[in-house]
């Protein structure tokens, strides 16, 4: 049986869907119910033409976030409150809507209602008022048409129009200033009304955390087969000096947690520059490494936190195995069948770390790296005790740099030290010219990067004049 | 009353083809497309394909009961490739199922046997070969060769701007109902509703009035609908006409990707000389036209590019030859600017040039070279109302301390880099066509007095139903809320021409103005016998309410409008334009092809990492020649549109196809659109004049500000410099992060 029955709350209607399980939810919206609001200007998660608000209820809260429907699988949507425009209109335009209109943001309308989603999205999870923030939560979605203008003017329109405060009852608050439609109110006990779908667990069944990169390489494969959602559990800890995070944690968890951006201070931004709001709220961090793309943004990052899996197969065993293992050749892991990573941990030394992530990639922004690189670095005064680097985009897997480690080991920082772990690297990438540039240029930019690593965490000790 | 499509765009409650409940007995069409770059076609194996339950039936060539040919301009496009193909992505069959993913089975399970030839996807190397689509064309004016000898400094070189991806948000799809007596209508997003009709009509041996073609809206355009998207249409209408039963075809991304067109690619030499100061005394240009497979409209683009050669600037004498190169590559079409871009693009690259080696900013030859009054532009037409220096000189007040403090930065930061470069504009506005320069408009009052408009302007988010509804209410003097603008259809508006060129609204707001102003002479005289006035000059009819020399009367629209029905007035209208004087010789090519030019200029400023080659477009200054605007939104909203999309073209945007002809940045996630963060600021200042050229001395706004975005080029190009002297300066678009890193190190 690929088929579930999956009940939910369609905008303000409850309902049950007997699909196929690997069915999308946008097509079930927009076929099956004829709810044709969301586009689908991709179906590959990178335009948000498509997107709908998701809400469930985590950790005893209804918590919405706007995700895209192309990549979110039928079988996710059980038990949730899944809005589209339709469900987020009134009799007269909303006020996010009327800023929308008032400040030009709309031409030919195709991308439109998923910008009403992600605005309304961004309304019900900020903690306070901030332009930056907004603007990346609507960074998931493509204009052709307005050239972001006219969105801009509407963003800081409304940020003036609402200042949010830290209220508890933001839901409550943002049906009284009319920016959700009455009926919210009441959703949270009707979801608490619905049962909990069991799916039988199967061997051959394609396990599937946040389908991101799934549903984007292999949908018809997917309509049809087998599929076992993983179960969300994200939890992030730290027990004496060692960080655990559960596989299943989304990238937008991570990125939001206070303990790793109190581990790192440039976390959050380094985490804006993978994918986008939507789909960091479905992307795992379990689903980045298991697909073992050799420019994995996670890979790089914890690859140079010489990071440590849990894998734990279907009968329970658990067994760990160090990330940089895990990548064998290009998309080869070292798991077994039915096996599935549990989690990742990595030690954290004693404060400050000196950690650096650099990505570039064409678009500075939501796009896949050129090449991406981390850094990790303990000293003792001005001598490495221990270095990690990794690279990605320059190999078959994501890279430790082996042998660029070895040597920073026990070195003193100084220009020729740097230079020389450079020229090392060189000879351990093996980059290819692809869509993401010639291998020239990986090259020069894992150079660079490495560069930049140096400069960044230590700028006193080294001279960039000479290490250019 | 009626809400504005951007209302129902916003509740998610318009329309587009895709949006269309379709019945269960709907079939679904897809094309088996070719997989090599060229070669003949020495068998399909159909057998599986038909095997599969679900398939309706397949057509190829051979099933064209007319002629299998689409081309609007020329002869040589197949709908079905009947023995030779010619790219990646060519329909070779049409397969019919029940469901799109049925087709899209049975199409891969089609084996097609080829034999293999020799493909070619360089202009140059066609150009070697002498594949041209048509002979080269050269427009002149003084003699370059003459005038070399006078040159203080001469600079030569190369250029090349790469392809562009419409990405238009919806892509191409079309509807195809069967109806009574072998007539067909087509739902369709197309900018040209007339030439799908006519092509429909042709290639299934039917009058065209057996054939009609809807378009509500578009999910935007930008010219990837203008001749190509009569293919998808013509093949739903040849299964919907065979079957009998109504089918739909949609491409996905990655298909519409795949096997449509783009921007045409351009590479060009160039040599311009200058005297000492910096006066441009000769520009001779070769422009190389990657026209992919078959003509489209690439001649006619050829020809824009010939018309823009020389910029914004008055240079004595000029010699600009272009020819359209045949590759094996899916046809290039139109795309806003229409061959404009890549013109402007050399012009702006030779002064570049000819400025680095002269040591100067690029902005002091620009200045100096700019259009005046009066000049003649070496296509023989007058340069009038021309603003060139004007919008210059407007910029130049807010740019005060700019390249200064731009300096200073310089100096304090090594590993950042900013720079600031310039783009006068100067575009001209007519379909150089000259017969496409013709419009019609239906407009019906009904007894509730509410207004109904028919014309041929396709609405695909450029804002001209806001326009002509602008025009409509200004001319009645009623509400806007009175008005709607119907769907475009060719039952309603015959022969119309596609809307394109950026004037959808000078075309048919000039019709509509003339249908309404008809309407209005006869409710004058409605007016004046039901007030018994003798001078029908002295009846007004202001915000819905009649005046009789300046006095209001009880007299209401809504009365008025039944009046005039009770006496058996006429409340519908129909008119026609056609832009006057502008004709164009081209065995002389010379002539007066434009109605008019949009002038302007923009400044650019960008910050460059010189660390990791990453930049970011911070502000865009502009001073538009808009004419007296009639939405000042949507003119801005397409302004800052064409500019992000320009800036897109010269950046982020790469097309990259694999040594057999197959694109590999086939989805929105290997070819990089700008998104909010790639925007830049952009403030934009009108130059506030009348163009008495124009409806309602308004001005075409669609195309022309994509070419502010060719500073962005040179602004990188400066930024670059500044980091690394070096550096060789090349003319190669789009300017990505791998070429600026490269830039940045590159030792000589
Ligand atoms: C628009 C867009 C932008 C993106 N941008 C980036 C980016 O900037 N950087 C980047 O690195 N990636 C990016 N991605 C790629 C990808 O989505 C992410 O790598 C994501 O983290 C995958 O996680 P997921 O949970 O969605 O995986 P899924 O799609 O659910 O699964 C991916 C693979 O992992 C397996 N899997 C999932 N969880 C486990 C587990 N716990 N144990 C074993 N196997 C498992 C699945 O079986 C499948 O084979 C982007 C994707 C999209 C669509
Ligand atoms: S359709 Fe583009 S993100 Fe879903
Ligand atoms: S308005 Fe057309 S894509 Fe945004």
């Amino acid at each position: 049986m690929n088929k579930i029955s999956a009940t939910f709350i369609l905008n303000h209607r409850q309902v049950t869907a007997k699909v196929a399980l690997g069915m999308v939810a946008l097509d079930y919206i927009r076929n099956l119910q004829k709810l044709t609001g969301s586009k689908q200007a991709c179906r590959t998660g990178d335009c948000g033409a498509c997107s709908v608000l998701l809400g469930r209820h985590e950790k005893g809260k209804l918590i919405y976030h706007a995700v895209n429907s192309c990549l979110l699988p039928m079988a996710a949507v059980h038990g949730c409150h899944l809005v589209t425009i339709e469900g987020l209109n009134t009799a007269e335009l909303n006020p996010i809507q009327q800023a929308v209109l008032d400040n030009g943001g709309v031409q030919c309308g195709f991308c439109s209602p998923g910008f009403v989603v992600a605005m309304t999205a961004y309304f019900l999870n900020a903690q306070t008022a901030n332009l930056d923030e907004f603007v990346d939560a609507v960074a998931g979605n493509l204009c052709r048409c307005s050239g972001y203008m006219g969105i801009k003017r509407a963003l800081r329109q409304l940020l003036q129009q609402y200042p949010l405060n830290n209220s508890e009852n933001r839901l409550q608050d943002l049906i009284e200033r009319q920016i959700l439609p009455d009926y919210f109110v009441a959703i949270a006990p009707r979801l608490a009304e619905i049962p909990i779908l069991k799916t039988p667990s199967n061997h051959d069944a394609i396990m599937v955390a946040g389908g991101t990169d799934l549903f984007v390489q292999r949908p018809q494969l997917l309509a049809a087969s087998q599929l076992k959602l993983l179960e969300s559990n994200q939890e992030i800890t730290l027990t004496q000096q060692q960080c655990r995070i559960t596989a299943s944690t989304t990238l937008e968890t991570l990125k939001n947690s206070p303990l790793l951006q109190s581990l790192f201070p440039q976390f959050k931004k380094e985490m804006e520059m993978i994918a986008t709001t939507p789909i960091r709220q479905r992307a795992t961090v379990g689903g980045n490494l298991a697909n073992a793309s050799p420019i994995a943004d996670m890979a790089i990052f914890f690859l140079a936190l010489a990071a440590q899996l849990e894998l734990r197969s279907l009968n329970g065993e658990t067994r760990s195995v160090r990330l940089q293992d895990f990548f064998q050749t290009y998309k080869q892991i070292d798991l077994q069948a039915g096996e599935q990573i549990a989690a990742l941990s990595f030690s954290c030394p004693p404060q400050p770390i000196l950690f650096s992530f650099e990505k570039v990639s064409k678009r500075q922004y939501s796009d896949i790296a050129s090449v991406n690189s981390a850094l990790f670095l303990e000293l003792e005064q001005e001598t490495i005790k221990t270095a990690h680097l990794s690279a990605g985009g320059v190999a078959a897997i994501p890279l430790y740099l082996a042998k660029t480690c070895a040597y920073l080991q026990g070195k003193a920082i100084s220009n020729e030290v740097v230079k020389q772990a450079v020229n090392i690297a060189q000879t351990e990438i093996s980059p290819i010219s692809d869509q993401r540039g010639s291998a020239e240029y990986k090259r020069l930019l894992l150079r660079q990067l490495i560069i930049a690593h140096f400069l960044k965490l230590l700028p006193d000790l080294l001279n960039a004049e000479d290490l250019l | 009353m009626s809400h504005s499509d951007a209302v129902l765009h916003l509740r998610g409650e318009s329309i587009f083809v895709d949006d269309i409940v379709v019945t269960p007995e709907m079939l679904h069409a897809f094309p088996l497309v070719s997989t090599i770059a060229h070669g003949l076609i020495k068998n399909i194996d159909f057998q599986a394909a038909q095997a599969l339950e679900g398939v309706v039936a397949i057509f190829t060539a051979a099933n064209i009961a007319g002629e299998n040919q689409i081309g609007n301009a020329s002869v040589g496009e197949e709908l079905l490739a009947s023995r030779e193909v010619l790219y990646v992505g060519q329909p070779v069959a049409i397969m019919v199922a029940k469901t799109p993913e049925l087709a899209k089975q049975a199409a891969a399970l089609c084996q097609v046997e080829y034999q293999i030839l020799e493909a070619i996807f360089n202009a140059r190397i066609a150009d070697n070969k002498g594949l041209h689509i048509a002979p080269p064309r050269t427009f002149a004016v003084g003699n370059v060769d003459n005038a070399w000898q006078d040159c203080a400094v001469i600079v030569e070189g190369q250029t090349e701007s790469g392809a562009q991806e419409h990405v238009y948000f919806e892509t191409q799809i079309a509807l195809a109902y069967p109806l009574e007596n072998g007539g067909l209508k087509l739902l369709s997003a197309t900018q040209s509703p007339s030439f799908t009709q006519k092509i429909i009509a042709r290639v299934l041996n039917k009058p065209m009035h057996l054939v009609e073609v809807d378009v509500l809206r578009l999910g935007g355009g930008f010219g990837g609908k203008e001749e190509q998207a009569t293919m998808w249409a013509t093949l739903a209408a040849l299964a919907a006409d065979k079957t009998q039963q109504p089918v739909k075809l949609a491409l996905s991304r990655s298909e519409d990707m795949s096997f449509t067109g783009k921007r045409h690619p351009y590479s060009a030499d160039f040599k311009i000389g200058l005297n000492a100061q910096g006066k441009i005394l000769a520009y001779q240009v070769k422009f190389y036209q990657n026209a992919g497979a078959t003509a489209d409209l690439s001649l006619a683009i050829l020809e824009r590019t010939l018309f823009h050669a020389g910029g914004s600037y008055f240079i004595p004498n000029l010699k600009a030859t272009a020819v359209s190169c045949q590759t094996h590559l899916p046809s290039n079409t139109a795309f806003r600017g229409f061959g404009a871009p890549q013109a402007m693009f050399v012009m702006e690259a030779a002064i570049f040039a000819a400025a680095e080696k002269m040591g100067l900013d690029a902005s002091v030859i620009q200045q100096q070279n700019l259009l005046s009054e009066g000049d003649y532009f070496y296509y023989g037409m007058k340069a009038e109302n021309a603003r060139a220096k004007a919008s210059w000189q407007q910029l130049q007040q807010r740019l005060t301390g700019q390249q200064q403090a731009i300096a200073e930065f310089n100096c304090t930061h090594r590993l950042e880099k900013k720079a600031l470069a310039l783009m006068p504009l100067c575009f001209g506005i007519a379909f150089t066509a000259t017969f496409l320069n013709q419009a019609s408009a239906l407009v019906h009052i009904y007894t509730d007095g509410s207004v109904s408009i028919s014309c041929g302007a396709v609405e695909m988010g450029q804002g001209v139903k806001n326009k002509l509804i602008a025009v409509a209410a200004r001319v009645l003097s009623i509400a806007e809320n009175r008005i709607k603008i119907e769907s475009t259809n060719t039952t309603r508006i015959a022969n119309m021409s596609p809307t394109a060129a950026s004037n959808g609204s000078d075309l048919n707001g000039q019709a509509v103005l003339i249908a309404c102003q008809q309407l209005l002479a006869s409710l004058k005289k409605v007016a004046a016998e039901a007030l018994n006035v003798t001078d029908i000059d002295a009846i007004r009819i202001q915000q819905e309410r009649v005046y009789v020399k300046d006095v209001a009367t009880d007299l209401t629209w809504s009365q008025l409008i039944g009046k005039a029905y009770m006496t058996r007035t006429s409340l519908s209208a129909q008119a026609f334009y056609a832009t006057p004087d502008i004709y164009f010789d081209r065995s002389k090519e010379s002539g007066n092809p434009f109605a008019y030019h949009v002038y302007g200029c923009a400044a650019v400023e960008v910050t460059l990492d010189c660390l990791r080659g990453r930049y970011q477009v911070d502000k865009v200054r502009i001073v538009h020649d808009g004419g007296q605007s009639l939405d000042l939104k949507v003119d801005i909203g397409q302004i800052e549109g064409a500019l992000v999309q320009g800036l897109g073209w010269l950046t982020s945007e790469e097309i990259i196809f694999d040594d057999s002809g197959h694109l590999k940045t086939n989805d929105l996630s290997q070819y990089k659109i700008p998104d909010i963060y790639a925007a830049p600021e952009i403030e934009i200042e009108f130059l506030n004049s009348d163009n008495p050229a124009a409806v309602l001395n308004s001005k075409a706004v669609g195309e022309p500000p994509l070419m502010y975005a060719i500073a962005v080029y040179f602004a990188l190009a400066k930024a670059v410099q500044a980091f690394n002297p070096d550096w060789q300066t090349v003319y190669d678009a789009p300017f990505t992060p791998e070429k600026v890193l490269l830039a940045l190190y590159r030792k000589i």
